[in-house]
């Protein structure tokens, strides 16, 4: 569905994104995780169009993608949504994802309506003639997902939805996610939250200063000493191993 | 609908005024708070509707004046003929204007400064070339004839402004109803999140800014036939670039009726100005500043935020930072 090859930006001297390669397959939930600072949203936007790869490519639908602008990769059915929320603050939440809708429905009233089915399906079903300014947090978050879906999407990039949400904000988005891939899109998300990333994806790839350092099963990766101390500091696998074996 | 009747009703009772009232005098204020009704919609358009905030809305204006001027004088156009070309010259310097501003990225302080050196640049230019009557300015023929667009009362010039008006919000309606004018909106409110849903922003922009000078350009014909005289300073100066921009954000900008209710509100308070203290110069201007600076402040979305509880945006910064 996705592949990255090699693509890599810098920033002045740093390099943001070094060289990743990934491959994502059609109809799975797969995250991206890391410390803080790694280049997942750089990733993001480097896939999305938002900014200009220095080297490597991007094809999605078995078409290479690289460099074109972010609205055209949004029109083939590649859609994010950004982990600053950024809701169009003076419209209400019905206008707000019907500008998601607009992308395959000109007809004003067809999409209002559909914008009404996503939010609801996102619960935000009660809050429809609210601006999205006076909406909380968690209620933005929401927002955020609404959109992107009303646009339709074949691949979905959630970046950090869960961030910011309390326990049980989460344990509620979580079901939603589900449901989202349950209905045929695929899904690559950023996330911090473990409990997320362990219970919902299937694939995880992780990055540390620009570069990928592992993939695989969350499984897999929660037992990688190179994750763990790109995490925990430099000596801790090598430490826990030790205990473990001492206890 | 409702919007769609409100517009009716406003247009009737606007179209009635010639046949109960016949003074010369009232009947140029309701003209001239028409005309500034026209200006104050076309940069509703691109500022209230798109977030592009014009300082330089003459360079519209002047273009329109002019192209509607040179046509009759220089290449003795019927001044209808020359309504259509004016026109759409003026959506021309819009996409120009628009091209090389958001092209590169040019928002908030830098677009407006943009747009008003483009306006000083064009007024330099009428002033430098003897085609355009250089600093002398251009006098159009006096004909007094409906066929040339001149009309030997004022209510001739009534309906011809009125026509102009309500295209211009007919225009605002669609706006608020369409999918070009839910992008639109979205990019005044977030324009990363409008692209990343799928809107070309580039074009959206444009389309706005084009259809902005359009209908200034209209104004700035319907200036030259009302007037019979054009020069730099009125077509290209700042002064209407301010005219346009005062009405909407003392009514409400991004709304349909905000750019009427500013425009009709200012000069009440122009004509009262006018009557209490003589003809002072700049007293009205003063008051005009005064106000200005007194709704910025305390009723940033303008009268119409006085009736209802939404309808006019936030400002820009207001909604980035939400």
């Amino acid at each position: 569905m996705l592949e990255v090859r090699g693509i890599s930006i810098s920033f002045g001297g740093l390099k943001a994104v070094e060289d990743v390669s990934l491959l994502l397959k059609e109809g799975t939930i797969a995250s991206l995780i890391g410390p803080n600072g790694a280049g997942k949203s750089t990733l993001f936007a480097l896939v999305s169009g938002f900014l200009k790869p220095l080297r490597g490519s991007a094809r999605f639908l078995g078409k290479d993608i690289t460099g074109l602008p972010p609205h055209e990769i949004c029109r083939r059915g590649m859609v994010r949504t950004f982990q600053i929320v950024q809701p169009f603050a003076a419209q209400t939440v019905r206008e707000n994802v019907a500008v998601g809708a607009h992308l395959h429905h000109r007809n004003r009233r067809e999409a209002l309506a559909r914008a009404e089915a996503v939010a609801t399906r996102v619960g935000l079903a009660g809050q429809l003639d609210k601006l999205a300014s006076s909406l909380t947090i968690a209620g933005r978050k929401r927002l955020e997902l609404a959109r992107a879906l009303a646009a339709e999407p074949r691949l979905l990039l959630l970046d950090e939805v869960l961030a910011g949400l309390n326990p049980q904000e989460i344990n509620e988005m979580l079901p939603v996610i589900r449901a989202i891939r349950d209905s045929g899109i695929t899904v690559l998300m950023i996330e911090h939250v473990m409990q997320a990333v362990m219970s919902l994806s299937e694939y995880t790839w992780v990055l540390n200063y620009g570069s990928l350092i592992a993939q695989g099963t969350p499984a897999e990766i929660s037992n990688n000493p190179q994750v763990i101390e790109a995490y925990l500091g430099r000596g801790t696998a090598e430490r826990l191993r030790r205990e473990a074996a001492g206890a | 609908m409702k919007e769609l009747l409100a517009l009716m009703g406003f247009g009737i009772v606007m179209a009635a005024v010639p046949l109960f009232v016949s003074s010369g005098f009232a009947l140029n204020i309701i003209i001239m708070t028409l005309y500034a009704a026209l200006l104050g919609q076309a940069w509703n358009i691109l500022a209230g509707f798109g977030g592009q905030f014009s300082f330089g809305h003459a360079v519209f204006f002047g273009t329109g004046a002019y192209v509607a001027a040179v046509l009759q004088v220089r290449f003795g156009w019927n001044a209808w003929a020359a309504l259509p070309a004016a026109v759409a010259l003026g959506a021309a310097v819009g996409a120009l204007v628009g091209a090389l501003s958001f092209r590169y990225g040019l928002r908030g302080s830098y677009f407006a400064l943009v747009t008003l050196a483009f306006a000083e640049v064009f007024r330099i230019l009428s002033n430098t070339f003897e085609f355009t009557g250089a600093g002398v300015g251009m006098m159009i023929p006096l004909t007094e004839s409906a066929a040339d667009f001149q009309f030997a009362s004022r209510a001739g010039f009534l309906y011809v402004i009125l026509a102009f008006t309500l295209i211009a919000c007919l225009v605002t309606w669609w706006l608020k109803h369409s999918r070009y004018g839910a992008w639109l909106q979205a990019i005044r409110d977030n324009e990363e999140s409008a692209a990343a849903l799928g809107v070309n922003v580039f074009r959206v922009k444009l389309g706005a800014i084009m259809i902005s000078g359009a209908l200034m350009a209209a104004g700035g014909v319907f200036y030259t036939q009302y007037f019979h005289y054009i020069d730099p300073h009125i077509a290209y100066g700042p002064g209407v670039s301010v005219e346009a921009l005062l009405g909407p954000i003392v009514g409400g900008m991004g709304t349909l009726f905000g750019p009427l209710l500013g425009a009709a509100a200012l000069h009440l308070l122009g004509e009262l100005t006018r009557s209490l203290m003589g003809d002072a110069p700049g007293v009205s201007l003063m008051t005009y500043g005064l106000v200005l600076v007194l709704m910025v402040t305390f009723l940033p979305r303008g009268i119409i935020g006085l009736f209802s509880g939404r309808a006019a945006p936030a400002k820009p910064e207001e909604a980035r930072r939400a």
